[in-house]
């Protein structure tokens, strides 16, 4: 196994079922990430990062699929989507913790360009999800102070 | 959230926190390097920051490797600073690196 780049933790009031969910739903994805992930999520079927109406961001493989416990995906430039050097690794565990969920991401291979997008994201991303499935709402612009800083 | 302030609440962790972030995934040993800490106390302050959901571990083989998990700094974050007050915060926060330079307050 290589070595995760970034490993995020995130404690949730909820179940695996709709943390899957929110992972996965388009819909439900644009509201907290203001990015949908579309795929069916079958193993070897593509998927895709897209704003609302737009192109997508990022694309890939669905690697590992076992709702509502893992999910493995790749991620890559539309750009350059063949390039190894330039496709990572992202990996969802969800456990049940009688009542609360531990989700993990484990994110692998990430090149210095990649990781200096994610690590201002993924923060931003894992408490707004949060937010979301404890109470419902979410903060409208996530990713505010993210792009406010002058090298992001 | 208790247990993120108790966490942050001492320079020896903090110190700890800045290593992973500038090396994520390091062992214990790599991390005890070079610090003036034993090897137990550095392995104490790790469990802490870990119940604190500050520090992320993932088993690779023999190896125990520790993350910085920045998730409850963020929900912290997200709690007390409006997003209209950022602009402000990071001015001040820029005058006070410029001023004070690296050193931990």
């Amino acid at each position: 196994m290589a070595k995760p780049t970034y490993v995020y933790v995130t404690y949730i009031l909820s179940t695996p079922e709709k943390v899957w969910e929110a992972l996965t739903d388009a819909t439900i994805s644009a509201s907290y990430w203001q990015r949908e992930n579309v795929s069916d999520w079958k193993v070897g079927s593509s998927w895709e990062h897209r704003l609302p109406g737009k192109s997508a961001d990022v694309i890939g493989k669905v690697l590992e699929s076992d709702p509502p416990r893992r999910l493995v995906t790749s991620w890559a430039s539309p750009a350059d989507p063949d390039n190894p050097d330039k496709t990572s690794r992202c990996a969802y565990d969800i456990e049940d913790l009688d009542g609360k969920v531990r989700l993990t991401v484990t994110h692998t291979d990430l090149d210095a360009e990649g990781l200096k997008a994610v690590s201002g994201g993924w923060p931003a991303v894992l408490s707004n999800l949060k937010t979301l499935l404890e109470t419902g709402g979410t903060i409208p612009d996530p990713f505010g102070a993210v792009r406010r800083q002058p090298d992001a | 959230m208790d247990k993120v302030f108790k966490a942050l609440a001492d320079a020896s962790r903090r110190q700890l926190l800045d290593r992973l972030q500038a090396e994520p995934g390091q062992t214990l040993g790599a991390l005890a390097e070079g610090l003036d800490m034993t090897r137990q106390a550095v392995s104490q302050h790790l469990a802490l920051l870990e119940a604190a959901n500050l520090v992320a571990t993932v088993r690779r083989g023999r190896e125990k490797l520790h993350y910085l998990n920045p998730v409850p700094i963020h929900e912290v974050h997200a709690r007390w600073i409006a997003k209209f007050e950022r602009p402000r915060l990071d001015a001040l926060a820029a005058l006070k690196h410029h001023l004070e330079g690296d050193q931990d307050g």
